[in-house]
């Protein structure tokens, strides 16, 4: 070991492998963090780096290789052992105790825990100042917004000596105002000398925000290059492999009959509170209609209330003209209108797990034939067709789509539902976690239906394709439409402004 | 900081996932776990101050020597092979239905209504009556459980479980009431049944055989290939797709517990006047509990629950043999069941997961 202590690199990892079962999910990765930089991770979804990362923090060992911090093996453990060389991990999904409030939940577990309130929340608001971070110590965490409880994540990595923050897609869930207070964080922590590692596959956040970018692909190691010395255009191609075009068409069709209408929809959930609030939009044959709003502001419910899964307590659902309010979810299937929900997990509700493709053809349509016995054969046809039309990769026909990876799995489920010739189409998150190629296979199906008159209501999650591909963008803030507008004529941070709630109730101008 | 922890090792060893064994290994891994737990049960008899190999051989020869030993094997076979496809149908919707001890009671006082008082009625029409008088039984008993769930969401563990007792005390003031046998002398106990009612033997076992292999063929198809099988399937792995998929979720769970019951219920009913030609308060007899670990083994296929409630009949049968030629009660025998269930639900960790040894100086 030739190394002395006097060296730049905060974390340095040589040759790390891991496998999971035989799929080799890091393959001899090298990587380095300087003191005092924002080190982005780029790789598509499965090239590794949520992984690679977690061996960092402890969770996972690795097969070989190792690990250097500030110059010396390391051999991590365990989250405390990565906490105590200083590493600190801010995972996508949070870590909180919902019932606590900020302040128990930044000391919880740690020795400081013991001491009194007051002196407490006086160091933790010492240390939010120090960073620029808004925090109230005392605010309970179900009362958060996901962009306040990220900041406590934060919060609690600081506060146990983070000098290495480690962000997995921190800002999917944020609008582009609350990613942007965000990066004025990071870059401020930086400036005070800890390091960062945000992981992500959002090319514009990464050269807005990082100092250099390491790339993986398919768990191997591409390339390191400087921030400031690539492009957009390079850091896609070392990401895909290939060059690609980043435009999506936004078809010019004739817009039809309006298909629906909803009027002054309101949902409670069952916990009681109020999911839809007086929503009240239409939609036409041969629109796509973009639904924006940060995750849980209601697209769930108003997808599962117009497919007959939840009840509403208030307000009509007009197909056709014709109240689909408390006709049964079959019912409604058969009038055509087909939802595909892509939940977190992907396989949800859509799919059935443990079964291969062809029983989850017949989902929808196994009653369809006289009998008592379920007929495969078209299912079984159908599903061959389906692998040869999208490229859909998988052994066979039978091999239960859990084994299939996630972008293969959105493209049975998507696929499913447009072959069954819909009428409305209501598409929530098809393109979560799926690779550039794949998410342009899944847009340009979404437009062959739309050119086929059909109406679909795409709910997603990136701004840019929304604003890309829809031909009106609503949105949701609190179950509420805070405004319907024409996404040709509108900005990303106008829809950003709407999301959040300070442009509450102002005009439907547009639409 | 960064040097508090450096003298940690990686662990001896870990944990790790492997990939999913194809299934021709995963059933050679617990052909082997089976061998093991020979080996393992072996030494407890070697413990105990017996020769396992002869113990062992008594078992497999107490089990086939003669007819009339293969007649008793089969017969203990029967109730444990239909009662465990009863439950295969609910376990395979994730009902965890436990109360297939009651709805085996249930289907043989419903059939032993029939046997005591329309003994009067032809033979065939009488049995087929018990027959669907079983199933009715049982299937109310699969049903109420079933109801309560779709209806309140009550945990159906404890329901089920519940209904057992129930059921039970149900045949015990029947016994002790309505149904006493006016010709016992006092002694507690229902009438036995009139040849009429009896059920027929089929090369000189009880005809309950043959029902049970019907039923595996039935209930094998109904599984695969019918339309009730796939929703069941799906309602299985999640009732949230089920539903999204347009299918009643209520209407498949009560059917199937009716049906899951029903078929309990048969067993109720071959047992009853098959093999006791009276309705017993020990007509169950813990079957509906043992019913549970052969489905569980045989992984809910209705061909392997055939296999493998033919190997506990062996082990049952074969441990009254070894009682009476070695003195070892038959409680050891239930001592080698648990080591062979221990080995063999133990290996399911296997199919999964390996170790991981701590590499030497981190490389390969």
């Amino acid at each position: 070991m030739a190394e002395t202590k006097s060296t730049n690199y905060a974390i340095e990892c040589r040759g790390i492998t891991k496998s999971f079962g035989s799929v080799k999910a890091n393959d001899n990765i090298n990587l380095t963090l300087e003191k005092g930089e924002i080190l982005a991770l780029l790789g598509e979804n499965g090239s590794g780096k949520t992984t690679l990362m977690n061996m960092i923090s402890g969770i996972y060992h690795p097969d070989q290789g190792t690990i250097l911090v500030n110059g010396e093996e390391a051999v991590i453990n365990s989250p405390t052992d990565a906490m105590n060389f200083g590493i600190g991990m801010i995972h996508q999904h949070f870590k909180l105790v919902e019932v606590f409030n900020a302040m128990d939940n930044i000391v919880l577990g740690t020795k400081e825990k013991r001491r009194k309130p007051k002196v407490l929340k006086q160091e933790i608001v010492e240390l939010s100042r120090k960073f620029g971070l808004e925090i109230n110590p005392e605010q309970k965490v179900y009362n958060m917004s996901v962009s306040e409880k990220q900041t406590v994540e934060i919060m609690k990595a600081l506060y146990r000596g983070a000098n290495v923050l480690i962000l997995d897609e921190p800002t999917a869930v944020l609008t582009p105002q609350e990613t942007e207070k965000l990066f004025e964080i990071l870059r401020k922590m930086r400036d005070q000398g800890r390091s960062i590692i945000i992981i992500t596959h959002k090319l514009n956040e990464v050269m807005a925000v990082s100092d250099r970018v390491v790339i993986l692909r398919k768990g191997e190691y591409i390339d390191t290059v400087k921030t400031s010395e690539t492009s957009v255009t390079e850091l896609t191609e070392l990401m895909v492999g290939r060059p690609i075009s980043l435009e999506i068409e936004r078809l010019e069709v004739d817009r039809g009959d309006k298909l629906l209408e909803v009027v002054d929809l309101t949902v409670y959930r069952e916990d009681g509170t109020k999911a839809i609030d007086d929503v009240r939009f239409d939609i036409f044959r041969g629109e796509i209609l973009g639904v924006a709003g940060i995750a849980g502001s209601g697209q769930k419910e108003l997808c599962e209330t117009i497919a007959g899964l939840m009840r509403p307590k208030k307000g009509a659902i007009l197909y056709e003209k014709e109240n689909i309010i408390g006709k049964s979810p079959k019912e409604i299937i058969d009038l055509g209108i087909h939802m595909s929900f892509v939940p977190e997990d992907r396989l949800g509700m859509g799919l059935v797990a443990s079964m291969g493709m062809t029983d989850n053809m017949l989902l929808k349509s196994y009653n369809k034939n006289k009998g008592i016995f379920v007929d495969k054969k078209p299912a079984k046809k159908l599903a061959q067709d389906l692998i040869g039309k999208l490229e859909i990769r998988t052994p066979g026909t039978e091999t239960p789509v859990r084994h299939l990876s996630g972008g293969n799995v959105q493209k049975v489920l998507l696929g499913r539902e447009i072959e069954s010739s819909p009428n409305l189409l209501i598409t929530a998150y098809p393109v979560r976690g799926l690779d550039i190629n794949s998410s342009y296979v899944i847009y340009d199906l979404l437009n062959e239906q739309k050119k086929k008159n059909v109406a679909i209501i795409f709910i997603g999650e990136d701004l840019d394709v929304l604003l890309e591909l829809s031909d009106r963008i609503m949105v949701l803030c609190h179950g509420e439409v805070t405004g319907i507008v024409a996404a040709a004529e509108t900005t990303k941070e106008e829809i950003g402004l709407m999301m959040t709630d300070s442009v509450r109730g102002e005009a439907e101008a547009h639409g | 900081m960064a040097n508090m922890n450096n003298t940690a090792k990686e662990p001896l060893i870990r944990i790790g996932k492997r990939n999913e064994l194809t299934a021709k290994n995963a059933m050679f891994l617990r052909l082997a776990a089976f061998g093991l737990a020979l080996v393992a049960g072996g030494v407890f008899i070697l413990a105990v101050g017996h020769n396992p190999i002869s113990v062992y051989w008594t078992i497999i020869r107490g089990s086939f020597r003669s007819e009339m030993a293969i007649q008793a094997t089969i017969k203990y076979m029967i109730p444990l092979l239909i009662t465990s496809l009863g439950i295969t149908l609910a376990f395979r919707m994730r009902f965890w239905n436990i109360g297939a001890e009651g709805q085996v009671i249930m289907g043989a006082i419903f059939a032993s209504y029939f046997a005591l008082f329309f003994d009067g009625l032809p033979h065939v029409l009488l049995i087929i009556l018990m027959i669907i008088a079983g199933i009715i039984g049982g299937g109310i008993w699969g049903l109420i459980p079933a109801f309560f769930k779709v209806r309140y969401n009550t945990n159906e563990t404890l329901f089920t479980l519940m209904l057992n007792y129930i059921a039970l005390y149900i045949i015990v003031f029947l016994r002790d009431g309505p149904w006493a046998d006016p010709e016992s002398g006092g002694f507690p106990k229902i009438a036995r049944f009139s040849k009429n009612a009896q059920l027929d033997k089929i090369f000189g076992v009880q005809a309950g055989w043959i029902i049970g292999i019907i039923l595996v063929v039935l209930v094998f198809i109904y599984m695969r290939y019918s339309k009730h099988g796939y929703e069941i399937n799906v309602v299985g792995e999640s009732k949230a797709t089920a539903r999204y998929a347009g299918m009643n979720v209520r209407k498949i769970v009560l059917r199937t517990m009716f049906i899951s019951g029903g078929i309990c219920g048969i067993t109720g009913m071959v047992s009853a006047t098959g093999s006791d030609m009276t309705l017993a308060t020990a007509v169950a007899g813990g079957v509906g509990f043992t019913a549970i670990i052969v489905a569980w083994l045989a992984r809910l296929n209705p061909f392997t629950i055939l296999l493998v409630s033919f190997l506990f009949s062996v082990l049952e049968k074969g441990s009254t043999v070894i009682q009476s030629e070695f003195g070892l009660s038959t409680d050891s025998s239930e001592v080698l069941q648990g080591i062979i269930l221990f080995f063999v639900l133990g290996c399911e960790f296997f199919v999964r997961y390996r170790f991981i040894r701590r590499k030497k100086g981190g490389t390969d």
